[in-house]
């Protein structure tokens, strides 16, 4: 009689609000299922799928005519450039705010385990700044800079640069606060300076990450360049908006592997600089 | 005076009280070792030491210097003339041994100089000079993740000794050596700690080592002061006292009242 309360008393006091969390996920991802009227047998409904059969019927073989390649090879240095310049000008915002708002470089941290108000009042508004900047999607800014700007990439590398600062200073903020503070608090505690704390003791623990982070951004840059082409902003995303408008398959093929190959080269170029720092 | 604790406390931001009632003057050149058992509060002393810690009431002075009121700028050349050897050595794994030795001196050198060396180590005979002593002479080059727990602990005391501080203080330096390792590495702290007529303060696990290589002996338990005699004055009494297991003698001396065990009710 006596077992099982002794066993009540031995249980993992966190189970019970695991257990609860996972319910209330669960819950929520339901109605998210119904709001987006989530129908995937729509796709395969008769009409659609006809629609669907003669369009990519038109989509072998890819366009191969000198012409077009010269344009697409044009088109996808543009993109490129539209992704690298905004991610370059979102770096600059996005360093220091992340050196601003993570707390592994709080030196009354060390003092007492605890972030001292005064660091945690000057923190703040620097994680507000960068809510704000990623709160607005890329596509957005890219609408509106059209607008200021004119058509053209200067829109898109303003809206990259804008949003990618936001998340990149997040995340750069979140990966330093996440890889081991040890060597570092050893470097604030006998007297350095907490740019020098940084860079000799929690970059060479963090350099894999925010690389490997860094590229992956890039990538998703280029990705959003073609996105924001569709608004206007040059580009391969431009490119593909009119083919597809001009039902050229072949044309839309050839866009298509070169995203394709874009990605892959990002991927290697990500693979090779994890494995140097590794 | 190189360092004076009076009635200094201790209680952790989770209530957990670590030190009581602390007093203890130290000369220069003086080398002490601090021994007691495991959660005796060795760690968090040498923490106040190295104003890493502030004590909760009482009064600290470190160098003629009341860290508790100094502004944050003369805080920190105060902590760069301090130098702690950690327990388990912080060094970023991925790091080569000569930047992690070189990295003793941040606290003096502008940060120009220190980023220009995190590029080219700029003193490099520096670091070989304080490896070599140590036996590291030939790793200058590797990275630190490729040396064993005791060679990075020989790295953590190159930097602290490359960073020349004015007090030296060292949590459980050998704990990961072999017992010759740890013998020829107290010896080189105290040489050092002579040498420059600094003030030299070791927690130890190891009581005979203790008893070998310091002159003074600290004994901590529960976070008060036991004893703080000449090593040739600690008795084979005092280390029992110090080391006893409260819990286990006292399950061995009374047994447990069945009375006491079942729980009151109140009506
Ligand atoms: N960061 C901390 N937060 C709360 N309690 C702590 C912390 N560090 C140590 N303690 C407690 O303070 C006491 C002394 O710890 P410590 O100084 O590490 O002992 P020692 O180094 O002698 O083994 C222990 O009871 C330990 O549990
Ligand atoms: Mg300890």
């Amino acid at each position: 009689m006596n077992r099982p309360s002794t066993h009540w008393r031995e249980r993992d006091p966190a189970a019970l609000p695991r257990a609860l969390l996972t319910a209330i996920l669960l819950l929520l991802l339901w109605p998210g299922l119904q709001l987006t009227e989530f129908r995937p047998q729509n796709l395969f409904s008769g009409d659609n799928l006809n629609t669907m059969g003669r369009f990519l019927s038109g989509f072998w073989p890819p366009a191969s005519d000198a012409e077009f390649l010269h344009l697409l090879a044009r088109a996808t240095l543009e993109t490129l450039a539209m992704a690298t310049a905004g991610m370059a000008l979102a770096l600059i915002l996005a360093i220091p705010a992340a050196l601003a708002a993570t707390r592994a470089l709080s030196v009354s941290t060390l003092l007492s385990g605890r972030a001292h108000w005064l660091g945690r009042l000057l923190r703040y508004p620097v994680r507000m700044l960068l809510i704000v900047l990623r709160s607005i999607p890329e596509i957005v800014w890219a609408l509106l800079f059209v607008r200021a700007v004119g058509l053209g990439p200067t829109a898109g590398v303003l809206a990259i640069a804008i949003t990618y600062s936001g998340m990149l200073g997040k995340v750069y903020a979140e990966i330093l606060e996440s890889v081991d503070q040890a060597p570092a608090r050893a470097l604030l505690q006998s007297g350095s300076s907490r740019i020098a704390a940084f860079f000799y003791g929690l970059l060479p623990n963090a350099a894999q990450e925010l690389t490997s982070y860094s590229l992956y951004r890039w990538e998703c840059a280029v990705r959003a360049s073609v996105v924001m082409g569709f608004v206007g902003a040059g580009g391969l995303g431009q490119m593909i908006d009119l083919s597809i408008r001009m039902f050229a398959g072949g044309e839309v093929v050839s866009i298509l592997l070169t995203f394709l190959l874009l990605v892959l080269v990002a991927d290697q170029i990500s693979l090779y600089l994890r494995r140097r720092l590794a | 005076m190189s360092i004076r604790l009076s009635g200094v406390d201790y209680v952790h931001p989770n209530g957990q009280t670590a030190l009581q009632g602390i007093d203890l003057t130290l000369n220069p050149g003086e080398q002490v070792a601090i021994i007691g058992p495991s959660g005796a509060g060795k760690t968090t002393l040498l923490r106040l030491l190295a104003t890493s810690l502030l004590p909760s009431s009482g009064e600290l002075r470190l160098l003629d210097l009341q860290p508790a009121r100094l502004g944050s700028g003369d805080l920190r050349r105060l902590r760069s003339r301090i130098g702690l050897i950690h327990q388990s050595p912080p060094l970023p794994p991925r790091q080569r041994v000569v930047t992690a030795v070189l990295a003793g001196r941040l606290g003096q050198w502008s940060l120009a100089r220190a980023l220009v060396s995190l590029c080219y180590p700029l003193d490099i005979p520096g670091a070989r000079q304080e490896l070599a002593r140590l036996d590291l002479g030939d790793r200058l080059f590797d990275r630190c993740d490729q040396l064993s727990g005791g060679q990075q602990q020989r790295v953590g005391i190159a930097r602290t000794l490359y960073q020349r501080p004015d007090l030296l203080l060292a949590d459980e330096p050998v704990s990961a050596m072999d017992p010759v390792l740890a013998d020829h590495t107290l010896s080189l702290l105290g040489e050092v700690a002579r040498e420059r007529q600094l003030p030299l303060v070791a927690s130890l696990h190891a009581v005979d080592l203790a008893l070998k290589h310091f002159p003074r002996i600290l004994g901590l338990r529960a976070g008060r002061i036991l004893f703080d005699k000449s090593a040739g004055e600690v008795s084979e009494q005092d280390l029992t006292a110090l080391y006893a297991n409260e819990s286990l003698t006292a399950r061995q001396s009374e047994p447990a009242n069945p009375a006491i065990a079942r729980p009151v009710r109140c009506l």
